[in-house]
């Protein structure tokens, strides 16, 4: 099953890899990952996506709670909570296909964000399902790049994960 | 306030910590250190001849007092030569403070000379780490290295120093902190009453018990609380090869080592009991054997320190996260106050079942009555000659499991071994730290000719530093476990097992300076152990001849349950 796992952590240098490395030494999957600052710059928040059952996401829990680095995490997944990824895309826009790509971003609610003669740039923030659907909708044909910034997520209601 | 310099502030530090004793070997990186270490007489450095002895010493120091273990080695080959004895540590659980030294800062990540990403080498098999950025911060930073090394599940820490932040031409204000707290970093330190409520009416309903109690009992100096709880039941207990002398190894509760190569009583009480209560141990796979075979009617009630060490490999139907030994004082406080308490008749008919199994198999082996000797008369012999009192180290292999089987420790701290990592070459240098620790006590490195061949090279430091360590060089001519692993699935092709060209050991020690033994017949065996412990300021390397087709037995059958054991060549249950 796939889970969100946000995690809040020292703000210092070397606190990434302790948590990259406990998952490859341990044999766990990452498939997302993003990491920033905080409002609390000594403080970062690290988004993971990860799958496994009960099991294995508690181990991983566990283990990442062990780290000296991590204060604070909770598992998204086990209530209600947002979930937000940002695409960005370059897709071939020349002939008819040009003002179809752009009805398609219009439906997905994506904006254009750069033009030339041949390519639009598409700028798209959905949850993971969505954006996997923009990228059939438009074609893996047409499609010449894209870059994701992975999950970034929050919890429901008024439960926050802060100090 | 008082200035001084980083490498001054890293001496000071450790000797405002109490540190009796660090290990190490000097080189480029570190030398300011040394400097400042030479020029001070409270942190008294012990030099090894290689830096993977140095881990290894103050992890036997560290075992044998409960004190955090201190180790300084050099940048580059210094470093990666200690990274086998940290994770030794790392794998048993063993507080040890390792500072490194690092080329200066500001050739970090250019190849420099003997430079190497320690921090990065080290992450997996450290509790955490350090690396020093500001001179400022070595006060603080040693502080916390022992804090978190000796807190909560202890481990390994390591502080990376380049060389730049320990000049002596910058001097910084120097103030030891009294206490740290980190936000990050907060060790539990009592169980949940509720759960342990619930454990104690599970204890107490029980039929079949067994207590099963590893290193976290040793580590947490919970021994005496163990006793007291199995004494107050008089349930059987069972300790595993890091747990052994948690319990008296001579009292009649105690049922022997468990596991891979425990007794026929302890695996068969295991596999049979209605309840289990793990105490500061981890259900690892040399235990456990097939773990979804395990135990299969047992309520498992599990006390660690670590939570992720609970439900990890077997789960358990009753988790206590908290110190063992605070865990197991509120339990006897509530068996004391329980309506039904304990009652021994409840469990009578269960220890005649014990008894039974005790007789029919319990720890054997055949004499040869004119051929070789057998590595377990060794073992016999040596407890004999120290009245079962002395510390003993191993190495890693059929004498390790000899050791563990035939000498009963009666303390904790007691046996000292790498049971984790498994780590060859581990019983001398481990000795030495004994010794250091207990300059009057008398220590043995129970060793084979393939382990002690991994670090010969501390016979030297044995000499410099006068340490009248008796090493019992149990000979079998062959890597042992290897070999009888080879016998038993490989259909006997002994595929590089044997020791060919072995050296003189006795010329060797002598070589040395040391005394030299040799012994081939049983019936020197003892006179000449006796006369070995009679030289009370010498170390003694006897090189003892034996059988080497004996194998370590009761042994689990690969992927079966704890019930499931060879008992000799030819009988299995």
């Amino acid at each position: 099953m796939r889970r969100i796992i946000s995690i809040l952590m020292e703000n210092e240098p070397g606190a990434l890899s302790r948590v990259v490395g406990l998952f490859s030494q341990r044999g766990y999957n990452i498939e997302t990952l993003t990491v920033a600052p905080t409002e609390d710059d000594t403080l970062s928040r690290l988004t993971m996506t990860t799958t496994g059952d009960d099991k294995k996401i508690e181990q991983i829990t566990k283990h990442l709670n062990k780290l000296i680095e991590v204060v604070k995490l909770v598992d998204l997944t086990e209530g209600a909570h947002i979930e937000r990824e940002i695409m960005l895309m370059k897709v071939k826009a020349t002939g008819a296909q040009r003002a179809e790509v752009k009805r398609t971003v219009d439906i997905f609610r994506g904006q254009i964000v750069d033009v030339t003669s041949t390519v639009y740039t598409v700028q798209l923030t959905g949850t993971t399902d969505k954006l996997e659907a923009f990228i059939n909708a438009v074609g893996e044909a047409q499609v010449l790049e894209v870059v994701r910034s992975g999950v970034s997520g929050i919890s429901r209601g008024e439960k926050v994960l802060s100090l | 306030m008082e200035m001084l310099s980083g490498a001054e502030m890293v001496v000071r530090a450790l000797q405002d910590e109490g540190v009796e004793y660090i290990f190490g070997y000097p080189g480029g990186a570190v030398l300011h250190i040394y400097d400042a270490l030479f020029q001070q007489d409270k942190v008294n450095h012990i030099l090894v001849r290689h830096e993977q002895a140095a881990t290894h010493a103050a992890d036997g120091y560290a075992r044998s007092t409960g004190k955090p273990g201190v180790v300084l080695v050099t940048s580059g080959p210094g470093a990666t030569n200690a990274i086998t004895g940290i994770a030794t540590a790392f794998m048993d659980s063993i507080p040890m403070v390792v500072l490194s030294g690092q080329v200066r800062s500001d050739w970090i990540g250019d190849d420099a000379f003997q430079e190497t990403d320690m921090i990065g080498l080290s992450r997996p098999i450290v509790k955490h780490s350090f690396m020093v950025r500001d001179p400022s911060e070595i006060p603080e930073m040693v502080k916390k290295a022992f804090y978190i090394a000796s807190t909560g599940r202890p481990g390994p820490v390591l502080i990376d120093i380049p060389k730049d932040h320990t000049a002596p031409n910058k001097t910084f204000p120097y103030e030891y902190p009294k206490k740290v707290k980190m936000r990050s970093y907060m060790p539990v330190s009592r169980g949940h009453s509720g759960q342990i409520r619930k454990a104690v009416d599970e204890l107490l309903k029980a039929k079949r018990p067994v207590i099963y109690s590893g290193g976290g009992v040793v580590q947490g100096d919970a021994s005496e609380a163990l006793t007291a709880v199995a004494r107050k039941l008089n349930y059987p207990v069972t300790n595993t090869l890091m747990g052994l002398g948690a319990y008296p190894g001579t009292d009649k509760q105690f049922l022997g080592m468990l596991g891979m190569h425990g007794t026929y009583e302890a695996n068969m009480s295991m596999h049979n009991a209605d309840v289990i209560l793990a105490a500061g141990a981890r259900l690892d796979d040399r235990v456990t054997n097939d773990a979804k075979k395990f135990c299969p009617g047992a309520k498992i009630i599990h006390i660690d320190i670590d939570p992720a060490s609970i439900s990890k490999n077997v789960t358990a139907h009753i988790p206590i996260v908290g110190p063992v030994k605070q865990v197991l004082e509120e339990m006897l406080t509530m068996i004391d106050e329980h309506d039904s308490g304990p009652d021994h008749k409840s469990v009578e008919r269960w220890w005649q079942e014990i008894d039974g199994w005790r007789q029919v198999h319990g720890l054997r082996y055949e004499v040869n009555e004119n051929g070789p000797m057998k590595p377990q008369q060794v073992v016999q012999a040596l407890y004999k000659a120290t009245n079962g009192e002395a510390f003993v180290t191993s190495d890693v292999g059929q004498h390790q499991m000899f050791a563990a089987q035939y000498y009963l420790y009666d303390r904790p701290r007691q046996w000292i071994n790498s049971g984790g990592l498994g780590t060859m070459g581990f019983g001398l240098p481990a000795a030495m730290g004994v010794q250091f620790a207990y300059p009057d006590g008398v220590v043995a490195c129970v060793t084979g000719e393939g382990s002690i061949q991994m670090n010969i090279q501390e016979l030297s430091t044995c000499l410099q530093y006068g340490l009248p360590i008796k090493i019992i060089n149990i000979n079998n001519q062959a890597l042992g476990m290897v070999r009888q692993w080879q016998d038993m699935q490989y259909g006997g092709r002994h595929s590089q097992s044997y020791m060919e060209s072995l050296p003189d050991f006795v010329k060797l020690a002598e070589s040395y300076g040391h005394v030299g033994m040799l012994v081939e017949k049983f019936e020197d065996l003892q006179p000449a152990m006796d006369e070995a412990f009679a030289l009370k300021d010498r170390l003694v390397f006897m090189d003892i001849y034996v059988d080497s087709t004996e194998h370590v037995y009761p042994m689990h059958i690969a992927d079966g349950a704890m019930r499931d054991m060879w008992l000799s060549k030819t009988e299995r249950t």
